[in-house]
């Protein structure tokens, strides 16, 4: 099969790439755009490692293709921080210790800002509901949950 | 300088400061086993059995070698092969030899210069099989007409007249069972079943090897120990230990089931044929096939009960699996069955039985969750036939400071006690059940251990320390070590960096595992803190002009240990730190040991479970773990490791379980069809963290890790049971096996 070429957006940024048309977007993010903190846990849609924004919708970036996003705006775990400042979910999930592994964490964090960008105010379940595509074998959730909710209040405090 | 934990007022162990690797694993800069590459890299992949049980007549690797993008394929025959056989199994393990042994077994792998490339070359290996017959339940493999997995791996002490898949036999306990039995108001004997599940770590395998033509390799890979694959490669590779350099990269969990090699032999063999870096990530359905899980089991019970709930006997008969290669995880089953109890009256026999499985990986608290399972279930059941409070009976016969253990040792200050009470306590066990509803308890019990450990402290001229350790760090140890540094030298805890080696920067350190790194690390870096206090001491003994036992250390600093010594001021780290090259040079603290009194641990679970009576579906909607942490260094990920395990257990109770077809192929490799609790699954999960201290570390710590993965099996089946009126005794607790208790008579 002939490589595509594509041109797209990554984290605000222009990128260009050439894929074989049955890349997914997980494999040229890893491994043509050296974007490593997008995560594959299964590769199959199961548990949300690679979870990216795509034109303001979340998926799992394993089950896209690469060549989808021609003339998109892809966003990763990678865009979140602002320069040197954290994100604030980012820095809730350090203070709140909702990490321990962290591999299931970029995921977890993409998920939680789409949904924190659309319902700033989730109750507990809404949230365990949303995030029940995102596996975490580490913590039980529970402080992934409180550190999500700490970032909802300051988030709309600020 | 010894401490008397009991009255140690400590100012940083206890506190919560951020972990050093928070900000690089929530920005995604930190570097797990698949983010590494090199430049030339191939892919490698492997080929895998589909058969349960097969003897592999010819492999033809001709065709694929022909392919284009091919650089080379290895086989078993390009491992060395190995005399020991802890070396052998692991090798054919890696890569078989003459023989398949589980759905999933490696047979052989390919490099190439794409991913695409090397599944397509994958398809031109001929492999001619002779299929065998299979066995893949562990009552089945006993019979004596089981089809033999593995012959003449039975160890001399199992009697003569079981069949050769049997290989392992254990005993422990003390004092007259029947005598127990007879003193009985009612006895209880029940039969359990666990399913086989797996640590379910969410980052997969993966690593990247190279070997050069001078002999020398490297080797980048999520490991629970590094020194331990740098020892299994070295002796598959037939490399010089010394000659591989194993880093540990950030790890994606672990769980037990990265304890082990199974990629990393064949990466580096696939490296070493076609002179280039190799990377091999498995897929998720290879982490279920080739990878974990911890064993099946299926074990009888018998207690006998006085009315007042004193436990009169016990016995257990514990037969376990751990697949195709011999293991004896079933030992710690036995040992750890009745340790939360003190018994006049104890028996436990453990059996460990070969079955056309993959080869068992620890999964925290290996063995015990299920065998304290069955035990918690039957003194629940006999709680309840004898109208007793389960609380109160667990206190009544409850382990203490004294107690002949049920395996033989007598416990020194052990926490179980103190949870027990803190649970009766907690409102969660007074608060009201609704219809359908049931409330479990279950206590749980874990060795933990200490090992060989190693650190440097080295004391920067600016007056920062850094940590130099050996065991990877899967839950916040960094933060753990770097607080323990802190404490010592009394200094802040932001001045300390710690880091984990890699093989060829520190002495041996063994495997992440055991619920050890706190405990034997913590031990080590405080021992090796001192020896760096004591050097500071010197130096400033030396600036002083005064002997160095007239120099105490206090709030991370050195002064005159009295009136006699002389007035002078006190020298802090950083005033030593900063003239140590006109006092002697760089000044650095070392500690090795092979640490001993890691000191046992005990937990108490509260589950309150809603089972659904038309579906089966359980729901829990209330949790409390309650342990022992000893001393909660950094409580946050004390409290992290309860929860997790926690979960862990309840997806085991729950939903978790490896499905075989007739065919002994594995069913349900993928984290659709393996469910592990999800978000909406569960409720909250609450914590309370007791600190008895252990009179075994400086700090009182002990292992936190893996007790808590024991109990809620117990717990969630006893919620369960109380939920519907009946009593279950096989795990997981599906809907389907729950409706049918429930529509059972």
């Amino acid at each position: 099969m002939k490589n595509t070429h594509v041109a797209t957006k990554v984290n605000g940024d222009s990128v260009e790439f050439t894929c074989a048309p049955d890349e997914t977007l997980l494999e040229v993010l890893r491994n043509r755009l050296g974007l490593t903190g997008t995560k594959e846990g299964c590769g199959t849609g199961d548990c949300g490692a690679c979870s990216v924004m795509v034109d303001g919708r979340l998926v799992c970036s394993c089950l896209v293709l690469a060549v989808e996003t021609q003339g998109a705006e892809v966003s990763t775990i990678e865009g979140m921080a602002l320069g040197d400042s954290l994100h604030i979910l980012q820095q809730t999930f350090i203070d709140h210790a909702a990490l321990q592994c962290g591999i299931c964490t970029p995921g977890i964090l993409v998920a939680a800002k789409a949904l924190l960008d659309k319902n700033p105010s989730p109750t507990d379940t809404e949230l365990r509901f949303w995030l029940a595509g995102n596996l975490c074998r580490c913590t039980g959730y529970d402080k992934i949950i409180s550190a999500v909710q700490a970032a909802a209040v300051q988030m709309r405090a600020s | 300088m010894n401490q008397v934990p009991h009255i140690r007022k400590f100012k940083q162990v206890g506190t919560r400061p951020a972990r050093p690797d928070g900000d690089d694993k929530v920005t995604g800069r930190a570097l797990y086993g698949a983010d590494a590459s090199a430049p030339g890299m191939l892919i490698g992949v492997i080929l895998r059995s589909p058969h349960a049980h097969a003897e592999i007549l010819s492999i033809d690797v001709s065709a694929a070698l022909a392919h284009g993008g091919v650089k080379a394929v290895v086989t078993g025959a390009d491992l060395v092969a190995q005399d020991e056989e802890f070396l052998r199994d692991i090798q054919e393990n890696c890569l078989a030899l003459k023989r398949v042994l589980y759905d999933g077994h490696a047979v052989a792998a390919v490099a190439a210069l794409t991913a695409k490339a090397a599944q397509e070359a994958l398809k031109l290996i001929k492999v001619e099989y002779c299929a065998l017959p299979h066995v893949i339940e562990v009552d089945d493999a006993m019979a004596t007409d089981a089809p033999i997995v593995q012959g003449g791996r039975a160890l001399e002490n199992v009697p003569a007249g079981f069949s050769q898949n049997v290989t392992y036999h254990c005993a422990f306990g003390h004092g007259d069972l029947d005598a127990g039995f007879a003193k009985a108001q009612h006895i209880v004997s029940r039969s359990f079943k666990t399913a086989a599940t797996h640590q379910g770590y969410i980052e997969p395998h993966a690593c990247l090897a190279q070997m050069t033509t001078d002999g020398k390799a490297e080797l980048w890979c999520c490991t629970q120990g590094q020194y331990n694959v740098r020892d299994v490669c070295a002796a598959l590779l037939g490399l010089e230990g010394s000659q591989l350099r194993v880093t540990a990269s950030e790890i994606g969990g672990g769980f037990g089931g990265k304890t082990n090699v199974f990629i990393e032999p064949v990466a580096l063999a696939l490296s070493r044929k076609s002179g280039r870096p190799v990377k091999l990530v498995m897929s998720r359905s290879e982490v279920f096939r080739a990878t974990g899980p911890t064993v099946s089991s299926s074990m009888d019970v018998k207690i006998g009960m006085a009315r007042d709930g004193k436990i009169t006997a016990g016995h257990a008969e514990l037969r376990y699996s751990g697949g195709a290669f011999p293991n004896e995880t079933v030992s710690m089953g036995a040992q750890s069955a009745f340790a939360s109890y003190d018994l006049a009256a104890v028996e436990t026999l453990g059996w460990n039985v070969l079955t056309n499985r993959p080869k068992e990986a620890a999964y925290r608290a290996p063995g015990a969750p299920m065998a304290i399972y069955a035990v918690e279930s039957v003194v629940d059941e006999l709680c309840q036939i004898l109208r007793l409070d389960p609380i109160d009976v667990r206190l009544k016969n409850a382990a203490r400071k004294g107690t002949k253990s049920s395996y033989g040792p007598t416990f020194d200050d052990v926490g179980l006690v103190a949870t027990l009470e803190s649970a009766k306590a907690h409102p969660h066990y007074s608060a009201p059940l609704g219809p359908n509803q049931g409330r479990g308890l279950s206590a749980g019990f874990w060795f933990n251990f200490g090992g060989n450990t190693c650190v440097s402290l080295n004391v920067n001229t600016d007056g920062t320390v850094s940590v130099i350790e050996g065991n990877p760090d899967i839950g916040g140890s960094r933060a753990s070590i770097s607080l323990m540094a802190a404490e010592e030298l009394g200094v802040p805890y932001e001045k300390v960096r710690t880091i984990i080696a890699d093989t060829a920067s520190l002495g041996h350190n063994d495997i992440t595992d055991g619920s050890r790194v706190t405990f034997s690390v913590g031990l080590a870096t405080i021992k090796a803190a001192q020896d760096a206090i004591q050097k500071m001491c010197g130096r400033a003994a030396q600036i002083w002009g005064i002997d160095p036992d007239a120099v105490m250390w206090e709030n991370g600093a050195a002064m005159p240990a009295g009136e006699n010594a002389g007035k002078f001021p006190p020298m802090s780290l950083a005033d030593i730190a900063a003239v140590a090259f006109e006092t002697g040079g760089p000044i650095a603290g070392h500690f090795e040991v092979n640490a001993d009194g890691a000191g046992v641990s005990f937990g108490v679970h509260l589950c309150d479970a809603e089972v659904d009576p038309e579906t089966g579906a359980t729901k829990i909607l209330r949790y409390t773990v309650f342990q022992d942490a000893g001393r909660a260094v950094h409580p946050s990920y004390v409290e992290g490791q309860m929860q997790g395990g926690a979960v862990q257990g309840i997806g085991w109770a729950l939903n978790e379980e490896y499905i075989y077809g007739k065919d002994g192929c594995l069913q349900n490799a993928g984290f659709l069809d393996y469910r592990i609790p999800v978000a909406s699954d569960l409720p909250n999960i609450d914590t309370v963290i007791l600190e008895i201290p252990n009179p075994g570390h400086p700090y009182g710590v002990r292992g936190v890790g893996e007790t808590p993965i024991v109990p809620p099996l117990g717990a969630v089946s006893n919620a369960v049971s109380r939920a519907i009126g009946k009593r279950l005794s096989q795990l997981p607790m599906s809907p389907p096996r729950i409706l049918h208790a429930i529509l059972k008579d």
